[in-house]
């Protein structure tokens, strides 16, 4: 029998979930893909259904994505941000959230800027938390999209090589990939200027080439990762325009490898620095497809926490 | 475990089929219109073996065939023991002002029959909608449903669970009767 629920009340990363919770979400993205390609793009499965989108860190894509997710779910949705709030005038985490979760709201969905914002919020308070990023630890939502976009277009991760290039360092992105896809059988190799490679980063399970030609020759996939500056305390690289030269990924480089490399990036993309225009909006890139498969995937993680029983 | 009463033989199963068959072509008599479409799971086998026979008898398929998912659609979710996994959903083709003949194996409470309609609402208008079923279990509706073809009518005890099984997923065609669903 395949397993119809998740095997927990929260997705706090995707560290503490399994590959059947994994194929769970992405075999019922699959589903809700098809009801965000309908003429009406919404079905009622969440309409009892409070959900409270806490945002203390600037999103623009997750956060669009995730409110899209809600309403074609039908569930109810109030929004709140950091710089429009309490925590302005010294409320502390917990008190915000059970101060929005007495108006009655059924789950979380939340960004913080502290790495295991989530975990601490989870031992303290009743409704489903989801992780929508924790400073430089976990965006599982971003992983699962990947994968599912990875596996629409090439129909399995098992197996396949994924290259993540960029600031793997400050990129959680990269942390919740680097566990997704080795949860579902790929290969996963990292690529970026030894400053910005976590020194114990094999001890997941990866490997790491510091030169850029011989991880795409290897990879079938290429995730690019933004240059984070606003979270780096310190000069990691000389100049944008050196990354650029060594890591930047360009029309040239790729047509010089005689492969058909398949280009994601989480966004927001540096035009010009970690990916040039000419690959961005290409044939090879599915941008694109990750932002719509997104809706999809967001769906199904909270579909799959709202049934979840006992 | 119970063996399960035999109330619709393989042999009977089959001349069932086939009389429904017919009845939907008496007034489908020009099924370019009709989208025959099955709820999944089991109303999409039942949809199945139909689509085969009315094959055979129009000698072409002049009707469209689509399968519909309404796990999303159910009014008892997160209030059943465990949610149920979705299946897929294939109607590749509009039902707007169309003739559209549901299809399940079983009509009981109504709330399944009642869950499709929804669903097909947000697929467009159609012309109108009917029900097909193998068996209509004429006691505890919830909603005021019926069937437009059924294949046999069962007025069983609440408790009791009815069983269609089919030749190309069960091995065999049959409805069976049950005392219970946990001694099935």
């Amino acid at each position: 029998m395949f397993q119809s629920q998740l095997s927990s009340r929260h997705l706090l990363g995707i560290k503490y979930i399994s590959r059947e919770d994994i194929e769970l979400i992405l075999d019922t993205a699959a589903e809700f893909k098809e009801v965000i390609n309908r003429p009406v793009k919404k079905v009622p499965s969440l309409r009892d259904v409070t959900i409270a989108n806490v945002f203390f860190e600037n999103s623009t894509r997750t956060r669009i994505s995730f409110e899209l997710a809600e309403r074609r779910l039908s569930a109810d949705v109030v929004n709140f941000s950091a710089s429009s709030s309490s925590v302005s005038k010294g409320e502390t985490l917990l008190d915000t959230v059970n101060n929005i979760l007495a108006m009655k709201v059924d789950m979380v969905v939340m960004r913080h800027p502290a790495p295991g914002a989530h975990h601490f919020l989870s031992r303290h308070i009743d409704a489903n938390i989801i992780n929508a990023g924790d400073g430089t630890h976990e965006h599982p939502t971003q992983a699962l999209l990947d994968a599912y976009s990875i596996r629409e277009k090439l129909g399995t991760v098992e197996g396949k090589n994924v290259l993540i290039v960029g600031d793997i360092l400050h990129s959680r992105v990269a942390l919740s990939n680097i566990f997704c896809l080795n949860k579902l059988g790929a290969k996963v190799k990292v690529c970026g200027p030894p400053t910005l490679i976590p020194k114990y980063i094999t001890s997941l399970g990866v490997e790491v080439e510091h030169d850029i030609r011989k991880a795409l020759e290897w990879c079938d996939v290429a995730n690019v990762l933004r240059i984070q500056l606003e979270r780096q305390d310190i000069r990691y690289i000389p100049s944008l325009r050196e990354y650029s030269l060594y890591y930047g990924i360009n029309k040239a480089l790729l047509d010089s490898i005689n492969k058909d490399i398949v280009i994601m990036h989480p966004g927001p993309i540096n035009r010009g620095v970690e990916l040039a225009s000419d690959v961005a909006d290409s044939g090879r890139s599915i941008i694109l497809d990750q932002v719509e498969n997104g809706v999809a995937v967001r769906m199904a993680v909270l579909y799959l926490l709202a049934g979840k029983v006992g | 475990m119970e063996s399960g009463k035999v109330i619709v033989s393989p042999l009977r199963f089959q001349l069932t089929l086939k009389r429904l068959c017919h009845q939907v072509l008496e007034n489908h008599e020009n099924a370019t219109d009709l989208c025959i479409i099955g709820i999944q799971d089991r109303g999409v086998y039942l949809a199945d073996r139909l689509c085969i026979l009315l094959d055979q008898m129009t000698g072409s398929r002049p009707f469209k065939y689509g399968k519909l998912d309404i796990t999303f659609y159910r009014d008892d979710f997160r209030r059943r023991d465990k949610p149920l996994r979705a299946s897929t959903t294939q109607m590749d083709f509009a039902i707007e002002g169309k003739k559209v003949l549901l299809v399940d194996d079983v009509l009981y409470t109504g709330r399944t029959v009642h869950a499709a309609i929804t669903t097909l609402q947000d697929y467009g208008r159609p012309a109108s909608i009917e029900l097909l079923c193998m068996v209509d279990r004429r006691f505890n509706r919830h909603f005021p449903i019926r069937s437009d073809y059924t294949g046999i009518a069962v007025d069983a005890l609440d408790q009791a669970y009815v069983r269609v099984r089919f030749n190309q997923t069960d091995g065999t065609d049959a409805i069976l009767l049950f005392s219970g669903k946990q001694n099935m």
